[in-house]
């Protein structure tokens, strides 16, 4: 199937506030089907929300793309002009801001920040367009809608703000939704409700979804794929099953250790430290050569302080930027 | 062992926002009864608005509880007017999720680190430099990180920083309020790891509040949960793990995201 | 309503104390309008001081703040001294005057800061920005006395508009119509010099709280959803800024109006400022006393339209007070 998202060769760079270029991103490649469900996992500073926000060219003002191709449905969205990419966002491509105490306007009602989506891509008069507010609001909260559509975000909990703000992202029908942290704020019961509705949402109206996450335990049993983004590269990339059960790149590996054991009733031994991966991440404004995970890195060899390792294939769909699979 | 912490029969009410006349009263806690022993660590496990962060503020003297006894080794605290609740403050400390919203942006580390110490007994300069570095080294943070302020420092470098001045005073408990929550998972590990340390070096006592099985049962002794201002449930982490008896424990239990059951350390490349 | 009654009172209360303070001050100003009368040898010594007995500045000041009162209760102000009438009469047809200026400034001022913020905001840190900015700090130096002299002259000089006064000789015969155009014509020039006094402190604010609000994360969102550029700007953006311009309107109705009675007087604009301005000069007491207080009650009137206006601009506003 031709994929509906292709990203080829993402630099993104931010100016600090000596007017230096800090690296975010560095060639970041992903491609993505229709209806598939992309994870992204990172850390703070690797890059995740970078790529979120640089797909629709919302890049903060002190942020630039370097050089790459953002093709979504065949149109570089890097050299779109911007009437096209009006278009585009919220119309072709849903987003999901982090936060969603912050992403809602604190003075308008939610219904009409929804018809306020609907209104920006088609012309509806007043009457329909409250209708299909009202339906779109009814596919994320079973009852209450009216009231719901009422109320300000003050009024709302996490979770039924997390649920508008979903709303909003696939008003306009998109293929393609980007979620940034959306459950990040919320108790894990609200958690695994929004999850649900993201999987029930996406498989009906056949979107497909880029999640972005620090947590890998969200994306278990969720993404289709696995994406694990380090110091603004990709590390690895690959099905999920694999990913998680054997991760080949030495960060993922160890990402994962450092989560606390498994829940269960037998577990006998308990206050037991965890793993930890030795050092800090990498300061991305310095300049340095070879594999950014290097000095960390319990498998490191003579050729990582050198060179970058680029990407190789280590079963099907599954690639690691390591020199461990160098061939 | 002789508990450090008990409460009984703690309520705390407060007026209902909404409705006109406020006759309606918002029961945050409603009758708790539990206790911590010393050196141990008590995680308090249950979802947003359950109480839990109330529970926390009449712990540590804050929050003044409607009715019911706060005994902290012996003393009921809740009793105690507030000169002398003055003494008995310093002995629990309060660690929050968002260290930004807790530090200071002004101040550099040396500043924040050395305040709780001029406040509480005045020490001279070089002592105060001294004590500074010591709790830097407690909990692994660089010594030349004393003139960064905390927008410099990255989240779990915010977070130590904030166990630091937690222990600046010499508390014998240290309240964490979802500290792990806003962390990445390698950094949630160090921190939780360096609490585990400081645990047994210092013979500190915990209360970890948080809203994440899985973290709760590897940092506690005994878990409690909490739900509408109630423990619906109590007891060591196996007991609770293994045979949970209250639905919301289940509801928790079951939210928490679970994970392929092989670890993935046991895999071979 | 809760939080509208307790502002209404509040604003109740600091107009009682304002005109407590406006008699201590006039107690403490030497002499007062009789003692120019002493030294006409004309008057008797005896009419003086029954005049003044009349007008009961005899009496210790407690007494004649109550007496003031009671006056103010049965809609008089006191009475003139150099006009020998009721103030309260008196000083209505000029404060509509004053406010027809007012009012007129301060919403062409907002017409124009409002658009000219906002677009500045929007072309933050560009060349129109820097333009604009460098304009109104340029405007923002002249003191408001040059600006009218300066707009004074232009007009001498020119002879576009009437230099003076309010309407022209022969106001009376005018059709209805043209009676408009005529007191339009009159009104250009002290408005003018009131928009610009105004209009750069405006601009300036308006941008500063637009600017900072561009940065916020639910903009980016509704930007990410496609939502076109000027409902942004003037929708989603304009309305989170308010809050602080709402505030600032108040201030300025306030601005506005002192800068009123300076450019009434220079502009001979038959509003409060002359009449202050003579009051003061030949100490007519109750005169000056109306003229603070109705400056006072306008300024006051200005703020509660900003409390209500936030009042309605802000859900969390309105469910806090709600929950009172």
């Amino acid at each position: 199937m031709t994929p509906i998202l292709e990203v080829h060769s993402l630099h993104v760079a931010y100016f600090d506030r000596q007017g230096k270029l800090c690296p975010a991103l560095a060639g970041v490649n992903l491609d993505l089907a229709p209806g598939e469900i992309l994870g992204v996992l990172g850390e703070s500073g690797s890059g995740k929300s970078t790529l979120a926000a640089s797909l629709l060219r919302l890049l903060p003002s002190n942020g630039i793309v370097q050089k790459g191709r953002v093709l979504f449905e065949g149109a570089n969205l890097l050299e779109a002009s911007p009437q096209y990419l009006r278009k585009i966002r919220g119309g072709r491509v849903g987003l999901i801001l982090q936060e969603p105490s912050l992403a809602l306007h604190p003075a308008l009602q939610v219904g009409q920040q929804v018809s306020g989506v609907l209104a920006a891509h088609e012309s509806f008069d007043r009457r329909t367009l409250r209708e299909k507010t009202l339906q779109l609001l009814a596919s994320v909260f079973t009852h209450e809608v009216e009231r719901i559509s009422r109320s300000y975000p003050h009024q709302l909990s996490g979770g039924q703000r997390q649920r508008v703000l979903i709303a909003q992202a696939i008003a306009c029908r998109p293929s393609l939704v980007v979620a940034d942290e959306p459950t990040a704020s919320l108790d894990p019961s609200t958690q695994l409700e929004i999850l649900e509705l993201f999987r029930t949402l996406t498989r009906s109206l056949g979107i497909a979804l880029i999640l972005i996450t620090h947590n890998p335990a969200l994306l278990f049993g969720f993404a289709d794929r696995i994406l694990v983004l380090y110091a603004g590269r990709v590390a690895e990339i690959g099905p999920t099953a694999n990913v998680l059960a054997s991760p080949q790149h030495p960060y993922t590996r160890a990402l994962l250790r450092c989560l606390p054991t498994p829940l269960s009733g037998e577990r006998s031994e308990h206050k037991v430290r965890l793993h930890v991966i030795a050092g800090d991440p990498p300061d991305l404004s310095l300049h340095a050569r070879g594999c950014r995970f290097e000095p960390r890195c319990a498998d490191r060899m003579e050729i990582c302080k050198g060179d970058e390792p680029s990407s190789a294939a280590v079963g099907e769909q599954h690639n690691v930027a390591c020199f461990k699979f160098a061939s | 062992m002789h508990p450090l912490l008990k409460v009984e029969d703690l309520v705390k009410q407060y007026p209902a926002g909404r409705s006109a006349g406020s006759k309606v009263k918002l029961l945050a806690l409603d009758a708790v009864s539990l206790s911590i022993a010393q050196q141990t660590t008590l995680a308090l496990v249950g979802e947003s608005g359950s109480g839990k962060s109330t529970l926390a503020l009449c712990f540590a003297c804050l929050e003044q509880p409607t009715s019911g006894s706060i005994f902290f080794e012996g003393v009921d605290v809740a009793a105690l007017p507030e000169s002398e609740l003055r003494s008995v403050r310093p002995q629990v400390q309060l660690v929050f999720q968002d260290p930004a919203a807790s530090l200071n942006p002004r101040w550099t580390t040396f500043e924040i680190l050395s305040e709780p110490l001029f406040l509480q007994r005045s020490l001279a300069k070089q002592n105060r430099n001294n004590t500074v570095s010591q709790l830097l080294d407690r909990v692994a943070l660089p010594r030349n990180l004393t003139s960064r302020r905390p927008g410099e420092l990255s989240g779990g470098q915010k977070q130590r920083l904030a166990i630091a001045r937690a222990l600046a005073l010499e508390p014998k408990m240290i309240i964490l309020d979802e500290a792990l929550s806003a962390l990445d998972c390698s950094v949630q590990a160090q921190i939780l790891n360096l609490l585990l340390d400081l645990q047994s070096s210092l013979g500190l006592t915990y209360l970890f509040i948080t809203h994440d099985f899985s973290m709760a049962a590897q940092i506690a002794d005994q878990i409690a949960v909490m739900d509408r201002g109630r423990i619906v449930e109590s007891g060591t982490v196996h007991k609770i793990l293994s045979s949970p008896t209250h639905e919301s424990t289940r509801t928790l239990l079951a939210a928490t995201p679970r994970f392929p059951t092989s670890p993935p350390s046991q895999v071979n490349p | 309503m809760h939080y509208l009654i307790r502002r209404s009172l509040h604003a109740v209360f600091l107009l009682f104390g304002v005109s407590i303070l406006t008699f201590l001050f006039s107690a403490l100003t030497p002499g007062n309008y009789f003692d120019e009368m002493r030294l006409n040898p004309q008057i008797s010594p005896e009419t003086v001081a029954a005049l003044r007995a009349q007008s009961q500045l005899d009496r210790p000041l407690p007494v004649r703040y109550v007496h003031w009162l009671s006056a103010v209760a049965h809609g008089e102000l006191g009475f003139s001294f150099a006009y020998n009438s009721p103030v309260g009469p008196l000083l209505w047809a000029r404060a509509r005057n004053t406010l027809l200026l007012t009012i007129t400034a301060t919403l062409l001022a907002w017409l124009l800061a409002l658009p000219l913020g906002i677009w500045s905001a929007s072309q933050f840190g560009r060349a129109p920005d820097r333009v604009l900015s460098w304009a109104t700090a340029t405007l923002l130096v002249i003191p408001d006395l040059v600006l009218a002299l300066g707009l004074l002259i232009l007009a001498v000089r020119t002879g576009w508009f009437p230099t003076g006064g309010m309407i022209s000789v022969g106001f009376e015969s005018l059709s209805p119509l043209d009676k408009l155009r005529d007191l339009a014509s009159h009104m250009v020039l002290p408005v003018l010099a009131l928009v610009l006094s105004a209009l750069p402190m405006l601009v300036r604010h308006v941008r500063a709280s637009v600017a900072e609000v561009l940065e916020a994360p639910f903009l980016r969102a509704a930007l990410g959803h496609g939502i076109p550029r000027r409902t942004l700007l003037y929708r989603y953006a304009l309305r989170t800024a308010a809050n602080p311009l709402i505030s600032l309107f108040g201030f300025s109705v306030g601005t506005l109006l002192s800068g009123s009675l300076l450019v009434e007087v220079i502009m001979s604009w038959p509003g409060l400022g002359p009449l202050l301005l003579e009051a003061i000069l030949a100490r007519d007491l109750y005169v000056v006393i109306g003229c603070v207080l109705l400056s006072m009650l306008f300024l006051v009137a200005g703020n509660l339209f900003a409390d209500v206006l936030l009042y309605w601009a802000d859900p969390r506003i309105r469910t806090e007070a709600s929950a009172k």
